[in-house]
């Protein structure tokens, strides 16, 4: 069994005790809102049906999907916790680790590569002291890789968040991360 | 009905069947190795993961998976054309490319369908050196062992953990080569509310779920001279034991006893008599209940893989199962302190050892509250599967072996406890008990046989003593859930209940040898039982002539205060996460 626990709700293990919920009450209120509007029955197969758009609704809320949050959904949809992990850990868009306020993501795809993206890729984590999937330890960024966005006319290409930089060269890293600031 | 051709040879089936079925009804074998079905408890895995059972289907491209394709009219499908039989041995040689290969030394050796498989199809040599999953074992928890290096990815454990069990702690992670089978989180299973009931070991087919082997502790405490070394063997065991050493049919106990004497315990003794002491004190606790019209209905608590699972799922409901502890926990304060104190033995100096069908039951000796000797009650519990291996590893020819009696005071016992083994016995058991204490004769007409038998859930109205008992029997987690979902939402109003954690009750433990999804075994091991149970002149708990002296030289009455000491628990609430 785990250390005790603090939050008090819980016996002999830690399974949903990040607190994420408790620190962030309009959020959990916007989602358990969402969650109402969907028409969740008694049937689990049914439900089933439901997770993936609830978990995007989530990740979009609070950025990540720390446990407490996808125990909250399985219990919503009454499935169990372990559906809902094994649904995360399948999808690599969703992550349970907190991530960055930027998103920096530079494409890996074939067209990128080959027009230098390792190299950009490699600038990023000289100028941000991170390595490729890491966060920045004042969690203003995380640092990724990704498979075509496709815009390869551009290449290489970052995306930061929602926006899209072409024909990146590493001298444009520190203008790119300034323009987060 | 459907009609098709296979191999040439006509046969006709009902609609829906499976091409394997209908394969199987003309007599044809086709392999398979994901799949199994439990006939007795209607339960099918079939996701047709692992392709080793595909068969040609005239005019289809691919070939099918036969173990979930139906049939269709005018069919015609080959199993054994050199096309099916090479796809079969190229899914073999990439399911063995990730697999390791010490099948010598692993636990499943000579137990392992992909074994078999690989000598049955004739692969002779490792086409595709690949490469290969390195997971650490999960060994934090008393009662199984996961390694993810052995998985084939059948996902049948699954279907008995989320399923069968409703228990739901597993799920398919990841994908592509990093996919496996794990709990949220990817948690050990003691960080989970897994009931450690151990049906996922009995439907693994390979070595990837496997129990705590406690062997060698046995061994160990064996041969300590300082030790008084006790053993107590659980009703269900006598059942199955034997089909380890060839013999499938009836209860070898005589054989057992002899076996556990030469490999060199100083008592053999039989968790029988504390099954019939669990009865004195959960009826006891039944007809109190009963009186008052408060708290019911009562549960039974003997199987512990139930305990923690309403201890996880059900934690607003801890009040309703009987109090009474499990017949090896009680057999451990009884053995630590009664008997302990009777030869004049301190209990620091007595090792008890349990052969259980059962993984939970490591687990339950390990929780801390069991200690009514002042150190742990039950010291080492083996499966039936590990005594089988003992026996083998002492060069016991157990099929030889002649009967021999338990000894005394711990090992007499009734017709009453060796039934505990099958669903629906310790109902039973209590009914029997019930009625001679409300009516205070001595019943004749004592089989409860409508509380018998492998349906998932039975129902009863009872007459003891003029009253009408309203009772039920749920084996299997998934049935128990939902008797307790219509206790919870006060749609039952039953009086008594009994739930054990594995379909069909301790004959199907979790640790009992393996049947290979051949559930007529099981069928075999509920007639021994019941055979036991009508082969003994005592057939009823109060009856034991040691338990009424145990009850005057030491508890007094049931439910005394001694008896709430040793013989009572507590259960609490755990996290359903």
């Amino acid at each position: 069994m785990g250390d005790a626990c603090s939050c008090g709700g819980c016996v002999g293990s830690k399974i949903g005790c990040d607190n994420v919920l408790d620190k962030f009450p309009e959020q959990k209120a916007d989602l358990e809102k969402y969650m109402d509007s969907l028409p969740i029955g008694k049937e689990k197969e049914a439900n089933r049906g439901l997770l993936i758009q609830c978990l995007h609704k989530a990740q979009g809320i609070y950025g990540y999907l720390p446990e407490s949050v996808q125990l909250f959904v399985a219990n919503k949809l009454g499935l169990h916790l372990s559906e809902v992990y094994g649904v995360i850990s399948f999808y690599s868009y969703f992550t349970d680790i907190p991530v960055g306020e930027n998103k920096i993501n530079v494409c890996l795809g074939t067209a990128c590569f080959v027009k230098g993206a390792d190299k950009v890729m490699a600038e990023f984590e000289r100028v941000l002291g991170v390595k490729d999937g890491q966060t920045t330890e004042n969690g203003k960024f995380t640092l990724g890789g990704l498979r075509c966005v496709g815009a390869c006319s551009l290449a290489p290409v970052v995306m930061v968040n929602d926006r899209v930089y072409g024909n990146v060269t590493p001298a444009m890293v520190g203008d790119i991360i300034a323009d987060c600031k | 009905m459907i009609n098709l051709t296979i191999n040439n040879q006509p046969v006709s089936v009902e609609e829906g069947s499976t091409i394997l079925e209908a394969a199987g009804k003309l007599g044809i074998r086709i392999p398979t190795l994901c799949h199994i079905k439990l006939d007795c408890f209607n339960v099918e895995h079939r996701v047709g993961s692992c392709r080793v059972c595909v068969v040609e289907v005239e005019g289809r491209p691919n070939l099918a998976p036969s173990c979930c394709t139906p049939v269709m009219e005018g069919m015609v499908v080959k199993t054994n054309t050199i096309r099916a039989i090479n796809a079969r041995r190229t899914m073999l040689d990439l399911i063995l490319s990730d697999h390791p290969k010490d099948c010598l030394t692993c636990e499943k050796n000579l137990e392992c369908e992909l074994q078999n498989l690989a000598q049955e199809m004739g692969l002779h040599r490792i086409v595709y050196e690949g490469e290969q999953s390195t997971y650490p074992k999960d060994m934090a928890n008393e009662s199984i062992v996961r390694d993810l290096n052995k998985c084939i990815m059948c996902r049948r454990c699954e279907t008995a953990c989320n399923e069968i069990q409703t228990v739901g702690i597993l799920s398919g992670v990841r994908r592509g080569f990093e996919a496996v089978v794990a709990p949220s989180g990817e948690r050990p299973l003691n960080e989970t509310k897994c009931t450690f009931c151990g049906q996922c070991v009995a439907a693994c087919p390979v070595g990837a779920l496997t129990e705590m082997d406690h062997t060698y502790a046995v061994w160990r405490a064996l041969n300590d001279k300082t030790k008084t070394v006790v053993v107590q063997t659980a009703p269900a065991v006598r059942a199955a034991i034997g089909e380890m050493f060839g013999i499938m049919e009836g209860c070898t106990t005589g054989k057992m006893v002899t076996g556990l004497r030469m490999l060199g315990f100083d008592k053999v003794f039989d968790t029988d008599f504390t099954a019939d002491l669990t009865i004195m004190e959960e009826t006891h606790e039944l007809i109190e209940r009963v009186k008052a019209g408060k708290n019911l209905p009562i549960l039974t608590s003997c199987c512990p893989g139930w305990v923690k699972f309403f201890e996880h799922q059900f934690p607003d409901m801890i009040n309703i199962p009987s109090s009474a502890k499990s017949p090896q926990q009680m057999f451990g304060a009884v053995a630590k302190t009664f008997y302990a104190e009777k030869i004049g033995v301190k209990p620091e100096d007595m090792v008890v050892v349990s052969v259980m069908p059962c993984l939970a039951k490591k687990y339950e000796a390990s929780r801390e509250e069991f200690n009514s000797s002042g150190a742990r009650d039950v010291d080492i519990v083996i499966s039936t599967r590990e005594l089988g291996k003992m026996f083998q590893e002492a060069g016991i020819l157990f099929e030889k072996l002649e009967d021999s009696e338990y000894d005394s005071p711990l090992g007499e016992s009734t017709g009453a406890a060796v039934i505990f083994g099958a669903t629906g016995g310790v109902l039973e058991a209590a009914l029997r008990t019930a009625a001679d204490w409300l009516t205070g004769e001595d019943l004749k007409d004592i089989d409860f046989k409508a509380v018998r038998g492998f349906e998932a859930i039975r129902e009863a109205t009872v007459n003891v003593a003029g009253m009408d008992i309203k009772v039920a029997v749920a084996s299997g987690l998934g049935n128990a859930r939902k008797l307790l979902e219509k206790i919870r939402s006060g749609e039952a109003d039953y009086t008594a209940i009994e739930i054990m954690a594995c379909p069909g009750g301790c004959l199907n433990g979790g640790g009992q040898p393996y049947i290979h999804g051949d559930t007529s075994i099981l069928k075999k091991r509920m007639d021994a039982l019941y055979a036991e149970d009508t082969g003994k002149t005592i057939r009823k708990s109060h009856q034991n002539p040691d338990i009424k002296k145990i009850y005057e030289e030491f508890f007094g009455e049931p439910g005394s205060h001694k008896a709430h000491e040793l013989l009572h628990t507590h259960y609490k609430a755990r996290t359903n996460a």
